[in-house]
């Protein structure tokens, strides 16, 4: 019965591994290539510890002054987006939940199935008609697309679970629904107000078919600007691998930081935007 | 439910002159994101049909040329191409994600040390910016200076030209694609082992069941909705699939890995023929419901058989 213990632990340890490696060798890879000079990048057999350490790979990424540019673009649409969708997004979940609209999710998943690329035809020829294009308006607007339903659908989720005796307590002291919603509700939605706002700004940080098509010179959000690069530098590996794990990292350690809200996130609604 | 419109004395009002209108009060609430979502979500999709109606190319004058561009789809071979793609792509990343998402979560739902940190680790992937991502894998991808191929080499394989040619590039997008999506049905199984009650595994530790045995007749017939759940999620995002493709082939080599949303990607903004492009679109759409439907059939069958059996 001990041994057999034994066993079984050693087997789930090894499942552990198995599970868990893939993911854990490709980051390591990756901070592998973005951490070696281009001798060491193109050795056969590869070279897993460089002996030199390409620190200037990082350097000449955070140095070239177009891409604070981006960094700063990304931020911007990121933000905007998101800030935009908690402030329609957050009380169009309560008020859906409240009224037990259901129906109103049908839009939502329309939302969820169709294809980013569908969005995108009519819209860039609004923005054109507009004049708009060459701003950032554009990808602030089409992020929407993203941000929006995410924070909807959890919100939803996360006010049919709040409860409703306080509300109706205030409702019958005289308060206006806005103020039950300000004063009781809002508060004690925080966590999924939380949880929305994670999930919403990764999958716009995320995201990248929206840039390709709006985003011009000046205008690229950090994901376009990285796949930009491949064609100058074909075979320069390691500026490419460090401007790849610099843009993903902020992502990254959401993820590790917030990995609760991230889990509860997806596995309530399992959005994912785009 | 309706313990709100009861209880608040100024839904009453509200409701009195209007029979039954639905608790007006908490409209404003809503009618933000209502203009949002018409904005961005309604009038997109009925401009779409509309130019899907028109021969529209950027610099032409437009004309209502009505099911042309839909006719055009059938006798078009790299639309048809793209459709067979998109099939094989997503049929092998619905069933490869749920074999090891499963078996993750199998293995996730025991009890070790460091499972909270190890299992923010195994969802990394999913969460990482997937253009970034499909840079790394084009440069471990690569024939001669790849890694992955050096791995190939340690156990004795022979190496492979992975996303540089035709026979393996959609298998190689799979791997990819497998390898980012496999966290989230891992998440949603993890979720449906956690419903699960433990009396049915107790009495089957008493009549000396295996692992495997219990794994199949207790584990799994419980955790199927939530397989089904994952899988129609997979699918619908597997079809939809763009940020890898294009990252790593651009749907290359020759049009070898062109999905119909690759396809639909050139034909608007490549050719600009925003007519055709939006045809494309709408019959891509109704494709991807066409799926979801036949998953649900089966799903249902499924079900009428089991309850049928049981009694």
């Amino acid at each position: 019965m001990n041994l057999r213990g034994l066993l079984g632990r050693i087997g789930l340890w090894f499942a552990i591994l198995v599970i868990v490696s893939p993911a854990i060798l490709f980051f390591l890879w990756m901070l592998s290539l973005s951490l070696k000079f281009e001798i060491d990048n193109a050795a056969y057999p590869p070279v897993f510890f460089p002996e030199h350490i390409a620190w200037k790979n990082y350097a000449d990424v955070l140095a070239s002054n177009r891409f604070l540019t981006y960094f700063i673009n990304s931020l911007i649409v990121t933000g905007s987006a998101t800030a935009l969708a908690l402030i329609v997004g957050v009380p169009a979940g309560y008020g859906i939940a409240r009224m037990a609209a259901h129906k109103s999710a049908i839009v939502i998943l329309i939302a969820r199935i169709t294809p980013g690329l569908s969005y995108l035809i009519p819209l860039f020829l609004l923005f054109q008609w507009l004049g708009l294009l060459g701003t950032l308006v554009p990808q602030i607007i089409i992020h929407l697309v993203v941000t929006v339903p995410i924070v909807i659908w959890i919100m939803i989720g996360y006010f049919e679970t709040t409860p409703l005796e306080l509300e109706e307590a205030a409702l019958i002291d005289g308060a206006t629904r806005w103020q039950v919603f300000r004063h009781v509700a809002l508060p004690i939605a925080k966590p999924g107000i939380a949880v929305a706002f994670i999930l919403a700004v990764i999958f716009s940080w995320n995201n990248f078919v929206f840039g390709i098509v709006l985003a011009g010179r000046e205008t690229r959000t950090l994901p376009v600007a990285v796949y930009n690069m491949i064609s100058f530098d074909q075979l320069s590996w390691g500026p490419l691998a460090a401007a790849a794990l610099i843009v993903t990292l902020p992502v990254l350690l959401l993820t590790v930081f917030a990995q609760r809200q991230i889990v509860a996130g997806l596995t309530a609604g399992a959005v994912k935007g785009g | 439910m309706s313990v709100i419109t009861q209880t608040s004395p100024a839904a009453a009002q509200d409701a009195a002159p209007e029979k039954q209108w639905h608790r007006p009060s908490y409209w404003p609430f809503v009618v933000p994101a209502l203009v949002v979502v018409l904005a961005i979500i309604i009038f997109p999709w009925l401009f779409t049909i509309w130019m899907s109606l028109n021969e529209w190319k950027v610099g032409v004058p437009t004309t209502f040329v009505g099911l042309a561009n839909y006719l055009r789809l059938p006798s078009d071979p790299r639309f048809i191409e793209a459709v067979g793609h998109t099939l094989v792509y997503t049929g092998l990343s619905v069933l490869l994600p749920l074999l090891f998402g499963t078996f993750a979560a199998v293995v996730f739902h025991q009890k070790f040390a460091g499972r909270g940190f190890l299992r923010g680790v195994f969802i990394m992937p999913m969460m990482a910016t997937p253009v970034a991502i499909g840079l790394v894998w084009t440069m471990m991808f690569h024939p001669q200076l790849g890694v992955l191929n050096y791995l190939l080499s340690l156990v004795g394989i022979p190496p492979q030209l992975w996303v540089f040619h035709p026979a393996t590039v959609i298998p190689s997008l799979v791997l990819v694609e497998t390898w980012q999506w496999t966290p989230l049905v891992m998440l949603i199984v993890l979720g449906g082992l956690a419903a699960i009650p433990t009396e049915p595994y107790e009495s089957a530790q008493i009549d000396g069941a295996s692992f495997w045995q219990v794994f199949r007749f207790i584990t799994l017939p419980l955790i199927m909705p939530f397989l089904f759940i994952a899988g129609m999620i997979r699918m619908i995002d597997a079809v939809k699939s763009f940020d890898i493709i294009f990252a790593i082939t651009q749907g290359g080599p020759g049009s070898a890995s062109e999905t119909i949303n690759l396809y639909l990607y050139s034909v608007a903004f490549a050719y600009y023929d925003i007519g055709y492009g939006s045809a494309i679109a709408v019959i891509f759409f109704l494709l991807i419901v066409a799926l979801a439907a036949v998953m649900l059939y089966f799903r249902q069958r499924m079900l009428w058989t089991e309850t049928g059996s049981d009694a």
